[in-house]
């Protein structure tokens, strides 16, 4: 904790403006390199075959006719690697375990899902890969599967894995089960609450999984050489943790494996791990060529995480007066092939909103026949809430109270003990609340069929490994070389311009890039909206070493003690009333003489970031129900939100938007849908139909700033918040439009149409 | 396998290239002609990210075969900078911070100035539906919207 910087409040110059972003030209012009966008001389194309099945035993796999086909120079199966260990490592938010990440980039026993990888060839060319695939033969032995969760959780149903107890239940349970996990939270009595309301309300919801949805597949070309040393071109959202994986299932020493992150064409925590990765690698192995491979989105679609589909059940007692007494919920989430869904996140965030005595939370992580999850932006929240913000609404009517006004009698604030451990710090989220209530949306008339709906989320946002090098170049301009990626929010410029605040400097002047994993030391994944936070932090640290070494040289160069020296508005000057007296010095004058003053001046940050700041968000939307149709049009949408500081606001607003924009594809639209055989049968943009601009109205923003005290300058975090509250926010605004409560995501048009016959023919 | 001689006009140039008969014009683009500004992001016509003009129509490059740009003139946002001066549109949506991962804009921008080609003073709406076969995953579309609007006004001169 030693080397964290509190939060100072001060003038700023360049912290808060709208500088524009230095990948800006390179992404218009079409010059920005993605990951499908690097070739090598000598290149193969690889391609993976997928089973069909939905579970099935792999009895054998024959490639004789594959490899003899001309032109495919290695096929890799699961004979290609080794057997992994039981070991768990963090992903971001989630926790992976290498038995199961070297499974599922390659299936070993079983297939456990349509679309999970079975083989893969390396070829000269797309069309001889695709005909290979066609040559190799795979003898399976169909399995009964089971795709619901609640299904999957009954004695008898078709099990995934057959070694796999309950943890978290005690004694240890006697039978396999498909719940690999049982977590439970909670504080004070629940039962005691309950019998103290008043008013008790209870509801069950279902989800089902959605797609992270970046319009950019995963691509990656990989270039092994004799001397056991690998090259890695790869989209991703962590280049150090993609690098550990790989080492990790292929056998590796890390240091072997050289990983560059091409631009991110989006990732959303779905381009968290390695999917083809290593089996580019291990075929570049084999094959003596750089191998290269890009996904179709069908691809995207079977075979990479979305997130999981549940099933969530919801109580919450409240005296008469508004005052909630107890509150518990059950969550119930697929995580896909292997364990490890967002249960655990979802369960600490349900309530958390809130300052309650009387809490419990039952989380369960549940294997079924479905690719396995992957985080997405604040994974598991926005499912958790959709259940606890409609059943919050549903309790302020019943008590008659404005569903803003019962959300502040009872809001969590400074001090509050919350039920998974820490007590809050500073927080905003009543400010995010007033700010809500007084916006002119709230009271903005509505016409007939309109709904107005309301919703909060949190998340708890994180630090972790960050590390940096500021390098003064001889004509004072700045390199900085970061090692945690941005995934296009724009952190690039972010950084840049927290270098260029401290140093007193134009933000031009410093040239943030992201360097491969051979020029820093290891940097965590870009999740939990950590960025801005930690590598922001690292930033600020690496440029007061910087202004340290200015002064230590300027001190040498006019020769005056350190202490007379000062760095103020990008120059050395003279401090007030102070020892000596000296003519300025600018940083550039500086940094020309660096060389024959001690040598080259930069800084270097390794840091684990602590101290995160809470972040959260109130959404307000109208929506119009087509009664003939069952279509929900929204008409007008507004984000408040608590982001600590917004070092650029146009590309916080940015994240604003394009959060609550996701949470309203899954509110309307988005949804898996699986055949009875276990196949899943959209997976396509055209019939998994996301959010298109007609789709959508104007997002306006409201930026709420309380300071984080663990941030130089205040900043908590911004990009998960925002896709929580859409999905309840949106459902309560249909119920404020209709009556109805519609507790089945998503709100498509054929489900609406059939709640409004339902709820037509119940009256008669 | 034997392959098939294009001829055809890429951002004014002439180019040739050989492609396989089922190779989409997307494809020999990107990897024959290796103008990679032209993305794929689903290859089904249902993201418009691969977006090209074809003899001044829009269209997706990956429902296309290579075989028939044959004699046809092609744009790709290789072309849209007039040197290295900006086209309106890019350095609106620079400015708008109109794009973020950036995936999705060369596609976005192809289709956004066929519409102000035909349409120099559009809506909202109308940019919010002529852009409807553009998806975007990042932005939520405000600042796209925002940022044609702005270009257009300036391209009118007002």
């Amino acid at each position: 904790m030693s080397n964290m910087l509190k939060y100072e409040e001060k003038a700023l110059k360049i912290v808060g403006t709208r500088p524009l972003r230095p990948d800006g030209v390179d992404k218009v012009t079409g010059r920005a390199r993605f990951g499908a966008d690097y070739n090598l001389p000598g290149q193969l194309i690889g391609k993976v075959l997928r089973s069909p099945h939905a579970h099935a035993r792999i009895k054998s796999i024959d490639t004789s006719a594959a490899l003899a086909l001309p032109g495919v120079k290695a096929v890799v199966t699961r004979d290609d690697f080794a057997e992994m260990p039981d070991e768990l490592a963090a992903v971001g938010e989630l926790m992976i375990n290498f038995r199961d990440v070297t499974r599922n980039m390659m299936a070993r026993e079983k297939a456990l899902y349509d679309g999970h990888p079975v083989a893969a060839v390396a070829a000269t060319t797309d069309s001889v890969a695709q005909a290979a695939l066609a040559l190799i033969k795979v003898e399976y032995e169909v399995l009964p599967h089971v795709i619901d969760v609640v299904e999957a959780m009954q004695p008898g149903a078709p099990l995934l894995h057959e070694n796999q107890y309950t943890q978290g239940v005690k004694p240890r349970p006697e039978r396999a089960s498909n719940v690999a996990k049982r977590l439970e939270f909670g504080r004070g009595d629940v039962a005691a609450g309950f019998a103290a309301a008043d008013v008790i309300v209870e509801r069950e919801f279902n989800t089902k999984p959605v797609h992270q949805g970046y319009i950019e597949p995963q691509a990656c070309l990989a270039s092994y050489s004799a001397d056991g040393q690998a090259e890695l071109w790869t989209s991703t959202q962590g280049h150090f943790v993609f690098r550990a994986q790989c080492a990790k299932v292929l056998q590796m020493e890390v240091s072997k494996i050289r990983v560059t992150p091409t631009e991110i064409g989006g990732g959303f925590g779905g381009k968290n791990n390695i999917y083809n990765e290593a089996l580019a690698i291990a075929l570049s192995r084999k094959s003596n060529h750089p191998v290269k491979m890009v996904m179709t989105r069908e691809e995207v679609f079977r075979g990479t995480g979305p997130t999981p589909g549940a099933n969530v059940k919801v109580k919450l007692g409240a005296t008469r007066d508004g005052k909630i007494t107890a509150a518990e919920a059950e969550l119930n989430f697929q995580a896909g092939a292997f364990p490890g869904s967002p249960v655990n996140q979802a369960s600490m965030c349900a309530f958390t909103r809130y300052d309650l005595e009387n809490v419990r939370v039952v989380g369960n992580d549940v294997t079924v026949n479905r690719p396995k999850v992957a985080a997405y932006r604040a994974p598991g929240a926005p499912i958790a809430v959709f259940g606890v913000e409609s059943v919050i609404d549903e309790m302020a009517k019943k008590l008659g109270l404005d569903p803003i006004e019962f959300r502040l009698k009872n809001a969590a604030r400074e001090g509050t003990q919350t039920y998974y451990g820490p007590k809050f710090g500073a927080i905003g989220y009543i400010q995010t609340l007033e700010a809500a209530r007084a916006h002119p949306h709230y009271s903005a008339p509505l016409a007939p069929n309109q709904g107005r709906g309301v919703a909060t989320g949190f998340w708890f946002n994180i630090g972790n490994e960050t590390t940096c090098s500021l390098n003064l170049q001889e004509d004072g301009s700045l390199t900085l070389n970061l090692g945690t990626i941005d995934v296009a929010g724009g952190s690039r410029a972010s950084m840049a311009m927290m270098v260029a605040e401290e140093l007193g400097i134009a933000y031009e002047r410093v040239r943030p890039t992201v360097g491969d994993t051979s020029t820093l030391g290891f940097n965590f994944l870009t999740a939990g909206s950590r960025s801005t936070f930690a590598s922001g932090m690292a930033c600020v640290i690496a440029s007061r070493q910087v202004i340290e070494k200015l002064r230590q040289r300027v001190a040498k160069i006019r020769e005056v003690p350190l202490e007379a020296v000062a760095w103020k508005d990008g120059q050395a000057r003279p401090v007030d009333g102070g020892v000596a007296q000296f003519a300025p010095m600018s940083l550039t004058e500086v940094a020309r003489m660096a060389g024959k003053t001690g040598g080259t001046i930069a800084g270097h940050a390794e840091i684990n970031a602590q101290g995160a700041g809470p972040g959260f968000g109130a959404h307000i939307v109208d929506v119009e129900v087509d009664r003939q149709t069952g279509s929900v049009k929204i008409l007008r949408y507004t984000v408040v939100q608590d982001v600590g500081k917004a070092i650029h606001p146009a590309y916080v607003e940015g994240q604003m938007q394009g959060g609550a924009a996701q949470g309203i594809g899954w509110a309307l639209n988005e949804e898996y849908v699986y055949g009875d055989d276990g196949v899943l049968q959209n997976p396509g943009f055209l019939d998994y139909r996301i959010p298109v601009a007609s789709d959508l109205p104007r997002i306006d923003t409201v930026i709420v700033e309380v300071p984080n005290p663990n941030h130089p300058y205040g900043v908590r975090g911004c990009g998960e918040v925002p896709i929580i509250a859409p999905m309840a926010a949106i459902a309560n605004a249909i119920e404020n439009a209709t009556g109805l409560r519609l507790c089945e995501q998503p709100f498509s048009p054929p489900r609406v149409l059939k709640a409004l016959d339902q709820a037509a023919a119940a009256k008669g | 396998m034997s392959r098939n001689h294009v001829s055809t006009t890429v951002n004014g140039d002439r180019v040739e290239f050989l492609c396989e008969t089922g190779q989409t014009l997307l494809e020999a683009l990107r990897d024959e002609l290796r103008l990679t500004g032209t993305k794929e992001g689903c290859g089904t016509g249902d993201c418009g990210a691969c977006s090209v003009m074809v003899d001044g129509r829009l269209v997706c490059s990956c429902l296309m075969l290579a075989v028939e740009a044959e004699g046809k003139a092609i744009e790709t946002v290789e072309g849209m900078a007039d040197g290295d001066t900006l086209h309106p549109l890019q350095r609106k949506f620079i400015e708008h911070a109109a794009l973020q991962c950036g995936i999705c804009t060369p596609g976005i921008l192809i289709a956004a100035r066929a519409l102000l080609a035909r349409n120099p003073d559009p809506t909202e709406a109308e940019v919010r539906f002529w852009l409807a076969g553009n998806l975007c995953r990042c932005t939520g579309y405000h600042k796209i919207v925002d940022a044609v609007l702005d270009a257009a006004r300036e391209m009118r001169g007002g």
